[in-house]
């Protein structure tokens, strides 16, 4: 009982300095906005620790997050081989062929408007359909090992990445289009120094979009089958054991892996699309 | 139709693609059989043709390749079998077979449904509480925008086996999946719709000395509205990625996602194929109707709803 009450103790303390932290005349301070949000998420640990120890919440159900720890810290290892397996090797080569396959179709469509009007519904139309459910069928076709991972990525990052370069193309206006023409400059001079550059923040946002796609599609393609290791694998098995400690660290994995991608392309683009009213302080 | 006919001609497009491609998916299977049934093939043993490109096997017997198109368990169905099978399946059967692709598809979308009510109505709740509280915002907000870029699907097995052992079942852990992963999308919309408003239109409301309340029934809450509609169409498509991966794990006997499993542990392609279109009609459907509930209400309210 005292671990409960000390967690609810905990809550209110934290909970009140946030409030004070945001109704303070600091508020707008960079560090308060970073404290406010990492106090919170450090309230959430605490919490779910002495509420898991206090009721004895059994390890199946939810395992402590220092437990998490633990097995983490322990299993470094196991967990980088799974991370190579399904990062690496299924979502980021699926991601590079995926993203880069549909620019380029991108490119080659935006000459005629006539495909441009035909495949632009059906892109945004087969975007929205669960695509995951492929998985299976390529799984099938491209055996256990990653190759079949990178497959699924692929086909589910082309299409969001598709409708956003082809937007984003058509995003220069016609004056600037027009200048270009009285420069005199060829179809490949207007693509590479107006158009591209244009659609960069749309290509960006496709990117964005993608990344967490991609680690998505190659986790859960290991559902279908994978060899003995891989995220996805590691956290059905884990799962199927009971392992709940091992599914957690799994999952912080992904987590971490999922947001450091997200960020890497983020950094990408602010040095890229450093122009964009977006980007501006 | 300016522009029907481009869409029609890119799905012609495609559909003639996918009957050539079945050719060189099948024709391994498509000359073994062939074998087994006394026709000459080049070249004549499996063992021979298993080192040669499925192009090269087409090309060395242009006779068999309309076999490729009508066999039993295709590596590639061609699209008049899924086509044959999703009427047999949903037609045909009555609704209540265990074979009906449309009980199987109403069991994953009720799962989709529930989650989805519930993930949006927990969403706007949170927006309305992050609009309101400054302390809120300040500390959740960042998480909700954070959690976005995780594959939170993959705490979808997990969810499922520990319902499971304390005896939670069937529905529900389905659509705890569904309106997790609806949620988020959901939240941030609507903090986005709720903030819209400008400072003119809040001032003003200030001048009429509006209560809180009254700015947020008038003002923020019909302006959330374009953006609230934007994201319920990520949500409910998230949530039924969500319901069908949900049944994975636990070896569900009923669903899609059910469907797709056993599918793939039986070669049932053909079965696996059937029910993936079955999915992207009912996204398509759900898609479709909150872009028909987001036209009808913005027009009703007096927004050009696009």
């Amino acid at each position: 009982m005292i671990w409960v009450a000390a967690a609810l103790l905990f809550w209110g303390m934290a909970w009140a300095l946030n409030a004070w932290l945001a109704r303070s005349r600091h508020s707008g301070l960079r560090a308060v906005r970073i404290a406010v949000p990492v106090i919170f998420g450090l309230t959430i640990l605490v919490v779910w620790e002495l509420l898991v120890r206090g009721l004895n919440v059994p390890l199946v159900i939810l395992p402590p997050p220092t437990m998490i720890a633990a097995t983490f810290g322990g299993n470094l290892a196991i967990l980088w081989e799974d991370f190579v397996q399904t990062f690496l090797k299924g979502a980021l080569s699926g991601y590079l062929i995926g993203c880069g396959a549909a620019v380029a179709l991108a490119i080659l469509i935006d000459r005629s408007p006539f495909l441009q009007k035909g495949l632009l519904p059906v892109g945004n139309f087969i975007a929205a359909l669960p695509i995951i459910g492929t998985a299976p069928i390529l799984v099938m076709w491209f055996g256990f090992d990653w190759q079949s991972k990178a497959a699924v990525v692929v086909v589910m990052v082309f299409f969001p990445m598709l409708v956003n370069t082809v937007q984003g193309l058509a995003a220069s206006s016609a004056m600037q289009r027009d200048l270009m023409a009285t420069y005199s400059a060829s179809y490949w001079q207007t693509l590479l120094k107006l158009r591209l550059p244009a659609a960069m923040p749309f290509i960006f946002n496709g990117l964005k979009i993608a990344s967490t796609l991609a680690l998505i599609g190659a986790i859960v393609a290991e559902f279908f089958g994978s060899p003995v290791r891989g995220m996805g694998f590691r956290i059905s098995t884990s799962v199927g054991q009971l392992a709940l400690d091992m599914v957690w660290a799994e999952i912080t994995v992904a987590a971490l892996a999922g947001t450091l991608f997200y960020g890497t392309v983020a950094l990408v683009e602010r040095g890229v699309t450093f122009w964009h009213p977006s980007q501006r302080k | 139709m300016n522009r029907i006919l481009p869409i029609l001609s890119v799905v012609t497009a495609i559909i003639a693609f996918w009957y050539a491609a079945v050719v060189p998916m099948n024709i391994h299977g498509v000359l073994d059989q062939a074998e087994r049934d006394g026709v000459v093939v080049v070249p004549g043993t499996a063992k021979a043709r298993r080192d040669f490109a499925s192009l090269g096997l087409v090309m060395l017997n242009p006779g068999q390749a309309a076999k490729s198109w009508m066999q039993e368990r295709p590596r590639l169905p061609a699209p008049h079998q899924v086509a044959i099978e999703l009427w047999q399946t949903t037609v045909e059967k009555k609704v209540t077979s265990k074979r009906s692709l449309v009980f199987h598809a109403w069991v994953t979308l009720s799962a989709t449904l529930l989650g989805f009510a519930i993930g949006t109505g927990l969403g706007v709740l949170l927006a309305v509480g992050i609009v309101h509280n400054k302390a809120m915002d300040m500390s959740v907000m960042p998480w909700a925008i954070a959690s976005q870029t995780i594959p939170i699907l993959a705490i979808a097995p997990m969810v499922i086996v520990v319902l499971n052992s304390i005896g939670i079942q069937g529905l529900v852990p389905k659509a705890i999946i569904s309106a997790y992963l609806s949620f988020f999308p959901v939240v941030v919309g609507m903090v986005a719709g709720l903030r819209s408003p400008d400072a003119m239109q809040l001032d003003l409301l200030k001048t009429y000395h509006a209560s809180r309340a009254a700015t947020f029934w008038k003002l923020r809450l019909p302006a959330s509205m374009p953006y609230l509609f934007t994201s319920l169409k990520v949500g409910i498509a998230a949530s039924l990625v969500g319901a069908i991966v949900g049944e994975l794990p636990t070896g569900a006997v009923r669903g899609l996602g059910a469907r797709l499993l056993t599918g793939s542990y039986y070669g049932q392609t053909v079965q696996i194929w059937s029910a993936l279109m079955m999915a992207a009609i009912c996204a398509a459907v759900l898609v479709g109707l909150i872009g028909l509930a987001q036209r009808l209400i913005l027009q009703r309210m007096g927004m050009t709803g696009r």
